[in-house]
């Protein structure tokens, strides 16, 4: 089903995807200190499926992704999450205008991120920080935040962790709080950037299974990683970055084991 | 435990002979000090006993303290109000926010003191309406802004000038990657300062603002150039010039600043530690909010931690 010989626009019988990302353009800064970072994306993500963003450093990978969730504003192009336009609206003339920060951030609050280095916050103990969010944004009870938090922080294995501040977890424990705050927003779609690159070799598995765990549950993903492996195993559909543009895309046994662009050789042949 | 721990090394120490002449000679100091306070009649201290608990003195000292705490609150305020000001996209907002600490900070207390005592003179009503248009609301400046009020906004506002740099200080003092988490969850802009960036900037913004309130409790004392003549310094010197004993007086008034400098600076240590929480790695703020049952990190790792041979920070930019 996410074949790139299916163009969405034109089969009828395949469902909306839940991420439509068409001629995105990123430029950081302007005149003479403009970064072109982006330079026209297009990308499908089926429902429930799981893509993996590869690519070197500088590739625009992380950028990609933070725009999908408006953290960046994109130059040009548009992005769709489940049929939404994200950031704008288009009024029945067809003029755009630039969404309420109140509306972006109600955007915001139905996609979950995990960021490379955690961003849990400091002040808060485990079970604090995945209630804030349901509590704060979605006006749920605090009895009602605390028992969703209990059962996620159980679900990503930290039951007995829950009264700890992150200062006081390893890596891989804080990350998978992380994961359950995000959780804790029912999001239709996570994001992960680099959720494995800031820990301890020998913490990587554990987030890496929290998020295997999460896939298997019908989740729909897009997973910067460097990690081949899980894009391997779990991945459904594999896009290769370099330089602002994707420049291989498909299957992770298409793409993994029989790369036609040099570059993506040259690429895994570093990585792996 | 099982570990069997060898016996630590037996070595002589270093001579430190230069240690136990320089404590012998500041002892000795000391007690000079001691003694030149104590045998000397013209200390008075019979009569700082007295007037210690003198009702005018105490009364100052009741003045002193609304005073202190009545600026540093309506400081505190304003001072988060001109930080945000000084952070917002609107450049108006920048710009009048960078005036207001241009000002106060600018100019010295003692003549925006002296100025807020001849508002009165300068603009002797005062009225509420639009500008060089109508107005709806008049009044008489004496009425309204007595010199208690005059005195407690001239504070008020010298100090927020100093504060709202160490509220900036604070808010860029965090991590804007908790901002970006917080807003990634959906919250709005205000919610991300009030409970998350605030809270953690409060870390950097309590000591020093502790140190501005007990520089407050003594400017205090300039308040006699409003003229506001209730407080401490200005009550024990009256007492001190009417019965020809200034240095008594002026002990008395010492006493007490230096009384209510230590509560000051014991409330100041548990506001850092309930802030600190979450930041020095085994201890929590609050009392029973840890994890029960005893340790949360093995003490192994803590103690390596404390040899401070590793790297603080566990974020370095990690190339895989």
């Amino acid at each position: 089903m996410t074949a790139p010989a299916n163009d969405p626009a034109t089969d009828t019988t395949a469902p909306a995807p839940m991420v439509e990302v068409r001629g995105v353009h990123k430029v950081f800064g302007r005149g003479h200190d403009a970064v072109h970072v982006l330079k026209g994306i297009d990308l499908d993500v089926a429902r429930g499926s799981v893509t993996v963003v590869l690519g070197p450093s500088g590739s625009g990978k992380s950028t990609l992704l933070r725009c999908v969730n408006e953290l960046e504003e994109i130059t040009a192009g548009a992005i769709h999450v489940d049929g939404d336009l994200m950031g704008y609206r288009r009024d029945a003339k067809g003029v755009l205008h630039r969404l309420h920060p109140k509306v972006i951030a109600e955007q915001r609050s139905r996609i979950g991120m995990v960021f490379q280095r955690f961003h849990l916050f400091p002040h808060k103990t485990a079970l604090e920080n995945v209630m804030e969010a349901p509590v704060q944004v979605r006006g749920l009870s605090k009895a009602d935040a605390r028992r969703r938090a209990l059962e996620l922080l159980e679900r990503v294995g930290l039951s007995d962790r829950v009264e700890h501040y992150p200062a006081q977890l390893s890596g891989g424990q804080q990350q998978r709080v992380a994961i359950a705050r995000a959780l804790a927003m029912d999001p239709e779609l996570m994001l992960f950037d680099e959720p494995t690159s800031a820990l301890d070799p020998e913490l990587v598995g554990e987030v890496l299974a929290v998020m295997q765990d999460l896939a298997r549950s019908g989740m729909t993903m897009i997973v910067v990683t460097h990690e081949i492996g899980f894009a391997r195993e779990v991945a459904d559909h594999v896009v290769f970055m370099d330089d602002g543009v994707i420049v291989e895309e498909g299957r992770p046994g298409d793409v993994l084991d029989n790369p036609a662009e040099p570059r993506l050789r040259d690429f895994l042949a570093h990585v792996l | 435990m099982t570990d069997q721990l060898p016996e630590p090394l037996h070595a002589r120490p270093v001579p430190r002979p230069g240690r136990w002449v320089s404590a012998v000679v500041v002892l000795v100091l000391v007690a000079m000090a001691v003694n030149a306070l104590v045998t000397n009649p013209n200390f008075r201290w019979d009569t700082v006993w007295l007037y210690l608990r003198d009702v005018v003195v105490v009364r100052g000292v009741a003045w002193t303290l609304v005073l202190t705490f009545g600026s540093m609150a309506i400081a505190i305020v304003l001072a988060v109000l001109l930080a945000v000001m000084r952070r917002s996209d609107n450049p108006v907002m920048r710009a009048v926010s960078w005036f207001w600490i241009w000002f106060f900070r600018g100019t010295p207390i003692y003549t925006q003191l002296v100025f807020w005592g001849l508002l009165s003179v300068l603009y002797p009503r005062l009225s509420l309406g639009v500008p060089f248009g109508p107005e709806f609301w008049t009044f008489t400046t004496q009425d309204v802004i007595t010199a208690f009020w005059a005195a407690l906004l001239g504070l008020a506002l010298n100090e927020s000038a100093y504060l709202a740099e160490i509220v900036r200080a604070g808010l860029s003092s965090v991590d804007p990657g908790q901002a970006e988490a917080a807003k990634a969850l959906g919250m709005k802009d205000g919610k991300i300062l009030r409970r998350i960036v605030l809270p953690q900037a409060m870390r950097v913004i309590v000591p020093p603002t502790g140190n501005e309130t007990i520089s407050m409790l003594k400017t205090t004392s300039l308040v006699l150039a409003v003229p506001f003549t209730l407080e401490l310094t200005y009550a024990t010197n009256a007492i001190g010039n009417r019965t020809f004993q200034p240095i008594p007086l002026l002990i008395v008034a010492a006493l007490w600043y230096l009384l209510i400098t230590s509560l000051l600076m014991v409330g100041q240590h548990y506001l850092e530690r309930y802030y600190g929480r979450g930041f020095d790695g085994g201890r929590t703020g609050r009392g029973g909010r840890g994890p029960r049952g005893g340790r949360r990190r093995p003490r192994k790792q803590d103690l390596i931690g404390a040899s401070g041979t590793t790297k603080d920070d566990p974020f370095l930019e990690v190339t895989p």
